[in-house]
């Protein structure tokens, strides 16, 4: 379990004052000038040291991504965007960091923003967090009228400027592509890879995208070093991570957690346990709608990281831990997810746009039983024809939850079509 | 120069390639839908995907750079199955109305659902029904059948420079549309009926009208502009039904414009299928041998100074050739091509030749256009002034009348004073000095005027001065809008010794000088001006000439010939006669070979191979052909000082009726009223 002086989040819950005043109290902005004397190399050298992954999904390594940045600057600026575009199913970790702690994540882009040569950045947030938007705002104007952001930031001889962009509401504007895209003031749809960011990224300059909490955990990793990090959680999956715990669960929290923490403890320690008990659980989402479900017998040994979760064929994603107990209809639940990629699939690529609303139409039969059972192994082909087809990793996203409710919940489906066969009148013989 | 392995066979392809270009080299081939080596890549349909080794899913061959070392697989288990998927993706929801659908037979949806596609449907859920959408007189949508390629957004987008299309929607929803219900309003719009590869964009005058396999195809070049595009000609029986661009990288790459494409329904109007004598005032059918001995006798009976001879926009070589044969064999020296009256000196060929080529745009670096709207005067030319204008670096100057010319202009005002500044080495002048390739184009309008050769003048003035022409550049140009200009100029249909020019002959004409006026297809002139003299129309339209006429000698369309035309880079080209001209009409330069003998005065030529050898040796130039001969550098235009204050005016006033065809065209008619917003006149009452 994290100690309370591991925390890098000291007000996740709101109990204490936002602002300057008080994220100072808690530490932030102290020493940064002293961070950025590292220089750019120092800086990454000691990121990467820590095994710090990025926090939003894929886990990418973030030292390793900040260094793929220009070291010479060119004729082109290079930018630093934020992604704040909180938007997957159950995941609320960045909306308390921006609320509640929004220096954390200034001084990060201030930080992060040194060490790959930006003096731009832009915090992309998700358009319907409007006091977070608001109180990063206050947030960052406080920096600038203590000299901490603008010319010459913290007195480090290092200019850096710092913009909010408000979303319109996509999901899809969360995929780094497709949130430059946006934020360029373009139709939100991903882009070819390669060209990657860090070479073509915003107006056509190396743009490095990386989550909030990712950049808002890098301060405190400099501040007290690298060993401090990596000595918290497991090899390659190291430092402490938000969880948000909802669902079936006594007390759905967000909570900052030690990396690889066993899912039965992260839930019975913070959550107040499954509703009904342990017993009573049916499945987990570990990380957020995207990753394909957990059944139970998983979920009483597996950790709570990017390789274990891996392991298992699943995924720790925003570590958004979604609890289903044994009154859960699944496959309604499910059903409900494929609704969701249905809904925000930007409609670029043909297998996402059309199989997406194909697969969310065979779910709704299969909730009650409308189908034939040949069709479960024609889902499950159909999702695989989607997964990794793309040009982004919502088609992947889309499939997902509907390979894992057929790995491990092929028998109910298997239920409900017999019930529902053996429900429907005959003529007589 | 990345060397890659494909399917096992090693290839050095050019750096730059994308990976599917690479396999096209190596002789695998990569089925697609939304890739078009014209337009930007947007590698959305998924069809391309191959197999890569070192990666863990499969690549879109179209969007992946060649790289060095690359392993690439296109016919592995992976791949048939990943094109499996996305052609049973793409079909869900596309309706299955080959039947009744007018791509039927071109489609590549179709084709390739042959080769990839599976023999049955999985999908038990309803399919997604769009809403058609009003594109316009030229295009018809069936949004149905659209698979979202956005193949036309790209070609609106990039080449014709509207950005009038564009898709909403997100996932199933997403929808090809106009912007606020617009039409699509560019010269170039029907391109994105060829460029559709389902049946969801098709051609609106086309509409159920053949299948492709009934289709004759005729490989030919067009004559609705001086740019003489290539074009292929699907006819059925004597009808032709369509028009389709042909692959030409010198002129106009695979597009053409709206007028080349759907004016052809005006070939099945107002067509001159017999010939015709005034008896009385009224035109009067009458045979063949009535119709030649009676303008025989006219030609024999008038002195040959009171004769004269006006070949029109669309004549062919072949038969300006021809009537100047008989013209000089009746001793007549008033002949002129230039029905526009621009003082192109037919020796000073370099002053009437677009002499950069369409193709050698792409290397000009600056460009002055002096009096002209190449979108409406010669739109796959401007296409190529917008492709050289995107890739950067590429400064426009103009002077006219402000117009759209769909890329970044600086407009100099529409007075020709602006000229003298210019050739001064005032203002944009220094940009072209500055230039290393610098261009003008000169627009036909702007010399075909009173003082025409001084505006001419000038014009060689600025390009001498600013650098445009050296050995290995020349950057004047002249863009002429008239199909038979060029050759006209080349074989000297031009006033002999002593003779008179069009302004002239119309001037004697009026005053009761000239007997007999013999118009080859002449419709632009003033008929008023041709007063009491006996007026010959050979053509094949009842236009303009056939109404004031006194004899008609019916022709034939360049649809219906072979015959031989120059364009505006005095590139000789030939047309195929891919369908045979209606009821007793015929061949131009049969006409006239015929006419010499009622005449007395038999022209040396029995057929088309002992009229093009006579051309042939007499300007061998046009012997050669599609080829480009460089014109010699000289002086030429008038005293600059005789340049008047009258504002530049582009010679077209409605782009899809310049020529007899589009003015007898429905089609043209409808876009004239829908798209510009004017209600036809005169001949589609």
């Amino acid at each position: 379990m994290l100690r309370v002086e591991d925390r890098v989040f000291g007000n996740l819950y709101g109990e204490h004052d936002w602002r300057l005043a008080g994220a100072r109290s808690r530490g932030a902005w102290d020493g940064t000038k002293a961070m950025l004397a590292l220089g750019r190399d120092g800086i990454i050298d000691e990121i990467k040291k820590s095994d710090l992954r990025g926090r939003g999904g894929a886990g990418f390594p973030t030292g390793l991504k900040w260094s793929f940045m220009p070291k010479q600057p060119g004729e082109r600026p290079s930018y630093l965007v934020v992604n704040a575009d909180e938007s997957e199913p159950g995941t609320c970790k960045d909306r308390d960091i921006l609320r509640f702690d929004p220096h954390l994540l200034v001084e990060g882009c201030l930080v992060s923003g040194f060490a790959m040569g930006a003096h731009v950045g832009y915090i992309y947030i998700r358009g319907e967090f409007y006091n977070e938007a608001a109180n990063l705002q206050v947030a960052i104007d406080e920096a600038y009228a203590a000299g901490l952001l603008g010319r010459d930031a913290c007195g480090s001889g290092w200019d850096f400027d710092l913009y909010v962009h408000r979303g319109a509401g996509a999901y899809i504007c969360g995929e780094e592509t497709a949130l430059l895209e946006s934020l360029e003031g373009k139709k939100g749809m991903p882009r070819l890879k390669p060209p990657f960011p860090a070479a073509v990224g915003l107006y056509g300059c190396p743009t490095t995208v990386n989550n909030v909490e990712t950049i808002a955990v890098a301060p405190t990793i400099l501040r007290r070093g690298a060993s401090w990090w990596s000595a918290i959680g497991r090899p390659k999956n190291t430092g402490t991570k938000i969880f948000c715990i909802s669902g079936h669960v006594n007390r759905p929290c967000n909570v900052e957690e030690e990396m690889g923490i066993p899912l039965k403890e992260l839930i019975e320690r913070h959550a107040g346990g499954v509703r009904g008990g342990w017993d009573n659980l049916l499945a987990v989402i570990p990380g957020g709608s995207s990753v394909p479900l957990l059944p139970r017998p998983i979920c009483d040994t597996v950790l709570m990281d990017f390789d274990s979760l891996r392991e298992v064929k699943s995924g720790l994603g925003t570590a958004a831990v979604i609890v289903m107990d044994k009154s859960t209809d699944i496959v309604d639940a499910i059903a409900r997810l494929s609704h969701f990629y249905m809904h925000e699939s930007c409609g670029q690529c043909t297998p996402c746009r059309e199989g997406a609303g194909w697969m969310y139409r065979v779910m709704k039969r299969l909730v009650l039983g409308h189908a034939r059972l040949g069709e479960i192994d024609d889902l499950c082909e159909v999702s695989r024809e989607i997964e990794g087809h793309t040009i982004c990793a919502l088609g992947d996203a889309a499939a997902w939850p509907i390979q894992g409710l057929i790995r491990h919940f092929r028998p109910e489906l298997e239920r409900r079509i017999a019930a529902h066969e053996s429900s429907r009148p005959r003529a007589a013989e | 120069m990345p060397k890659l392995t494909i399917d096992g066979t090693a290839i050095e392809v050019e750096a730059g390639l994308t990976v599917l270009q690479a396999c096209e080299l190596a002789g695998a081939e990569i089925p697609r839908f939304c890739y078009h080596e014209r337009l930007s890549i947007a590698s959305n349909c998924r069809m391309c995907l191959v197999e890569m080794e070192k990666s863990p899913k499969p690549i879109a061959s179209c969007a992946m750079p060649a790289a060095d070392g690359m392993v690439i697989h296109t016919d592995t288990a992976t791949v048939r199955k990943a094109r499996k998927g996305v052609m049973e993706f793409l079909l869900i929801n596309h309706p299955l109305d080959c039947p009744i659908c007018d791509q039927g037979g071109e489609c590549d949806l179709q084709d390739q659902a042959m080769a990839y596609g599976f023999d049955r449907s999985r999908f038990n859920e309803n399919k997604r029904a769009v809403a058609d959408k009003e594109f316009g007189p030229l295009i018809k949508t069936v949004m149905t059948r659209c698979i979202h390629c956005t193949r036309c957004i790209r070609f609106a987008t990039e080449v014709a420079g509207v950005e009038e299309l564009g898709a909403i929607g997100r996932g199933e929803h997403m929808e090809v549309v106009t912007y606020v219900d617009k039409m699509v309003t560019s010269e170039l719009s029907g391109n994105i009926i060829d460029l559709c590869p389902v049946g969801a964009l098709t051609s609106k005058p086309y509409a159920f009208a053949a299948r492709p396999w009934e289709l004759r195809e005729t490989e030919s070049i067009d004559v609705s502009d001086a740019v003489g595009c290539h074009i292929r000609i699907d006819a059925r029986g004597r009808e032709v039904m369509r028009v389709l661009p042909r692959l030409c990288e010198e002129i106009n790459e695979e597009w053409i414009s709206d007028k080349t494409r759907f004016a052809v329904d005006g070939l099945r109007r107002q067509r001159l299928d017999r010939p015709y004598l005034r008896k009385e005032g009224k035109l009067t059918p009458v045979g063949w041998p009535e119709a030649l001995a009676a303008v025989g006798a006219r030609l024999t009976g008038s002195a040959p100074q009171r004769i004269a001879a006006i070949a029109g926009d669309l004549a062919d070589v072949e038969a300006m050739m021809a009537l100047k044969d008989l013209m000089q064999a009746l001793g007549s020296p008033h002949l002129d091509c230039r029905q526009d009256d621009a003082p192109f000196d037919p020796a000073a060929r370099a002053s009437w030749l677009f002499n950069t080529t369409i193709a050698g745009i792409e290397q000009a670096d600056a460009c002055l256009i002096i009096g002209s709207n190449p979108r409406w005067e010669a739109p796959i030319v401007n296409a190529r002034l917008r492709k050289r204008f995107l890739r950067g670096g590429f400064k426009v100057a103009a002077l006219g009348p402000k117009v759209d010319l769909t890329y970044g202009v600086e407009w100099l005002g529409a007075s020709p004073g602006t000229l003298k500044d210019l050739a001064d080495g005032q203002g944009f002048a220094e940009v072209l000095k500055a230039a290393s390739h610098p261009m003008l184009i000169l627009g036909a309008g702007a010399v075909a005027r009173p003082d025409g050769a001084a505006v001419l003048g000038l014009a060689r003035e600025i390009a001498e001065r600013c650098g445009m022409v050296r050995e290995g550049w020349n950057g004047f140009n002249l863009l002429h809008t008239a199909a038979a200009r060029v050759g006209g100029l080349e074989i000297g249909f031009t006033p002999g010794a002593g003779g008179r020019d069009l302004q002239r002959i119309l001037a004697a004409a009026g005053a009761g000088e000239m007997e007999v006026v013999y118009l080859l297809g002449a419709d632009e002139i003033d008929m008023t001006r041709l007063g009491r003299a006996f007026v010959v129309y050979q053509g094949h339209h009842g236009d303009a000439g056939a109404h004031r006429a006194d004899a008609i000698l019916p022709g034939a369309a360049y649809t219906e010939k072979d015959a031989t035309y120059v364009n505006m880079e005095g590139r000789p080209q030939q047309t195929r006669l891919a369908a045979y001209p209606p009821g007793e009409a015929r061949e131009d330069w049969t006409i006239i070979r015929a006419l010499s003998d009622a005449v007395g005065r038999r022209l040396p030529y029995d057929n088309l191979v002992q009229l093009r050898r006579r051309i042939h040796e007499a300007y061998p130039r046009l012997g050669r052909l599609r080829a480009i001969e460089p014109a010699a550098w000289q002086t030429f235009g008038a005293e600059t000082a005789a340049v008047t204050g009258e504002p530049f005016r582009s010679p077209i006033e409605n782009f899809y009726m310049t020529d007899p065809i589009g003015r007898a065209s429905e089609t043209m008619a409808a876009c004239t009223e829908r798209l510009l917003g004017r209600r036809g006149t005169g001949t589609h009452g």
